[in-house]
């Protein structure tokens, strides 16, 4: 690739971190799932702070443990999880922009709030896309740094523009509170077709009583712990999931479908999360605690908006 | 469910809409779904973010900088006045996998014999016998979910599922049909290996088969399956 020089070098690699533009669109048909962020409000702040237009490719660290040496002069930003991150042995601002010097180390330690952080370069990180995206989806082998879908390995190098970094440090910071990770969220959810196939009990219980996030939840989807849900459909015809699906299994525990997620499903569904819902879910730790409301398409839309026009403001590549 | 009308447009969240055709499955509702496909790629053109086609329904994603939920769905609703079913589609080519069948990479084949009352040979003639039609993809990019083996055929999944099937794998679920276009964790009864390349980045469209598709499986012998690229080691090999 030309016009990209190396950017940083994996010192040490941590139990995941995945290389993740906006997603892979137009190939679901084909069985491909969608990938990129699971978390795309800190990813696109991220991208934001680092002078970045929207959907360029950023790493998504999982639950820390990542360190990463500077092969070059950059300006970076990371937002989202607070990873306990370092550079060299001082702190490292989250929200913000932050100037690095060749040769510096960034660390991300365990988390203190929140799973996952993103990193972003000014000029973004650079890839082959695979089907239209560097997202990288491992399960597929599709995307990321090398194209085969591979999580961050020790000695990889990042690859990044050679024209970005030109704006001065601190010019970017976050004017808003950053995000409560510890909070109990109370996620916006639409309301699916099969909504009225649960019994009264049941949908009452769904969005009155508290949700408790379970170990198993991975980019794929979380599954929430709580009342038992009963529906009148057992199983249906497999059919199109989109992203934030929440299906009821027989088991009547739901899970809720994030970026990786299969493409087709049969199992009944309350309806989908919306996006920054998703989002926010990604953030959220096993053993916490998660609230459901119910919100129209139109009303997610809206809030949809006001989150891409407030981060993509005065952005001029903005899509 | 049986009780609505369809066909019915569904919620799917804040940019997506699920249309629902048909209550059940049968080849009958393909030409429709090809057709809905067709016609939303005309009518939503760049405000189309992606199409599920899948058994009965078609799940269709689009740009929300564009479309309104409720623009959304009236154009599904246009688009559904005029719907015919894609005649084409009976003309169609068939795809043909080249497939060899053995108990070395089909651990299930004599299984099915022993359970359908039938010889080895007897199970590949009726399982490369037939025609059959791909009702949708998913699990995997390129997995094809084919349809409907003979009843003789027909077998339920693995109890406990192989943490590594390898890629060409052919197998059975019931009485659907499907190869492994990539090594991945599953449950279908392997039956033989097929040496076609069923998903490639590098080829115009990616995947060898699409929903709507008409598949047959050929039965070749091991060095016809060589000539052609697939790999012989034997499933125990490679978990």
């Amino acid at each position: 690739m030309s016009g990209c020089e190396p950017g940083l070098r994996v010192l040490r690699s941590g139990p995941l971190a995945l290389l993740q533009d906006e997603g892979r669109f137009g190939v679901r048909r084909l069985g491909v799932t969608q990938g990129g962020p699971a978390d795309i409000h800190a990813w696109a702040w991220a991208n934001r702070m680092a002078g970045n237009a929207w959907g360029a490719a950023a790493l998504e660290v999982t639950l820390g443990g990542l360190v990463l040496q500077a092969e070059r002069d950059l300006r970076l930003a990371v937002c989202g999880a607070d990873l306990n991150a370092t550079l060299d042995d001082a702190v490292l601002p989250l929200w913000r922009d932050v100037s690095v010097r060749r040769g510096q180390v960034v660390r991300f330690a365990q988390p203190a709030s929140g799973l996952r952080a993103y990193l972003a370069v000014a000029g973004g990180f650079q890839a082959e896309p695979v089907l239209g995206s560097v997202a990288c989806v491992v399960r597929e082998g599709l995307g990321g740094h090398d194209g085969n879908g591979s999580p961050l390995a020790e000695d990889d190098v990042l690859m990044v523009s050679k024209s970005g970094g030109r704006r001065a440090e601190g010019q970017c910071a976050w004017r808003d509170v950053p995000p409560d990770y510890t909070a109990v969220p109370s996620l916006a959810l639409i309301p699916g077709a099969q909504i009225a196939e649960f019994d009264g009990p049941s949908l009452y219980a769904a969005f009155h009583q508290p949700w408790r996030i379970n170990e198993r939840a991975d980019r794929m989807g979380v599954r929430l712990c709580g009342p038992v849900l009963h529906c009148r459909l057992d199983r249906m015809i497999s059919e199109g999931l989109g992203l934030g699906a929440v299906q009821v299994p027989p088991d009547g525990q739901p899970i809720a479908l994030l970026n990786d997620r299969q493409t087709i499903g049969g199992y009944p569904r309350l309806g989908a999360l919306e996006p920054l819902a998703c989002a926010r879910l990604a953030q959220c730790m096993p053993g916490s605690e998660v609230r459901l409301r119910a919100v129209s398409a139109e009303e997610a839309q809206a809030e949809y908006r006001r989150f891409f026009k407030s981060v993509t403001e005065g952005d001029l590549n903005a899509g | 469910m049986s009780a609505v009308t369809l066909p019915r447009i569904e919620s799917a969240g804040m940019d997506g809409w699920l249309v629902r055709l048909f209550g059940v499955i049968d080849e009958a509702n393909m030409p429709w779904i090809l057709a809905l496909v067709r016609d939303c790629e005309a009518a939503f053109g760049d405000a189309l973010v992606d199409l599920v086609p899948s058994y009965t329904t078609l799940l269709v994603v689009f740009d929300i900088d564009r479309l309104t939920p409720a623009q959304a769905r009236l154009q599904l609703q246009r688009v559904l006045a005029s719907l015919t079913p894609d005649q084409q589609l009976k003309h169609a080519e068939i795809q043909e996998l080249p497939t060899w069948y053995d108990p070395s990479v089909g651990p299930e084949l004599e299984r099915l014999a022993e359970q359908a009352g039938m010889s080895c040979a007897d199970v590949v003639e009726c399982h490369s016998g037939a025609i059959y039609q791909v009702y949708a993809l998913g699990f995997a990019p390129g997995f094809a979910f084919m349809g409907s083996v003979d009843e003789r055929l027909a077998m339920s999944r693995l109890k406990t599922p192989r943490k590594r099937v390898p890629a060409g794998s052919v197998g059975i679920a019931g009485r659907q049909t499907a190869a492994y276009p990539m090594a991945s964790p599953g449950g279908w009864n392997l039956i033989g290996r097929t040496a076609a390349m069923l998903f490639d980045r590098k080829r115009e469209g990616f995947s060898l088969l699409q929903a709507g598709d008409r598949v047959r499986f050929v039965s070749v012998s091991k060095e016809e399956f060589v000539r052609l690229g697939g790999s012989t080691l034997a499933v125990e090999e490679t978990s």
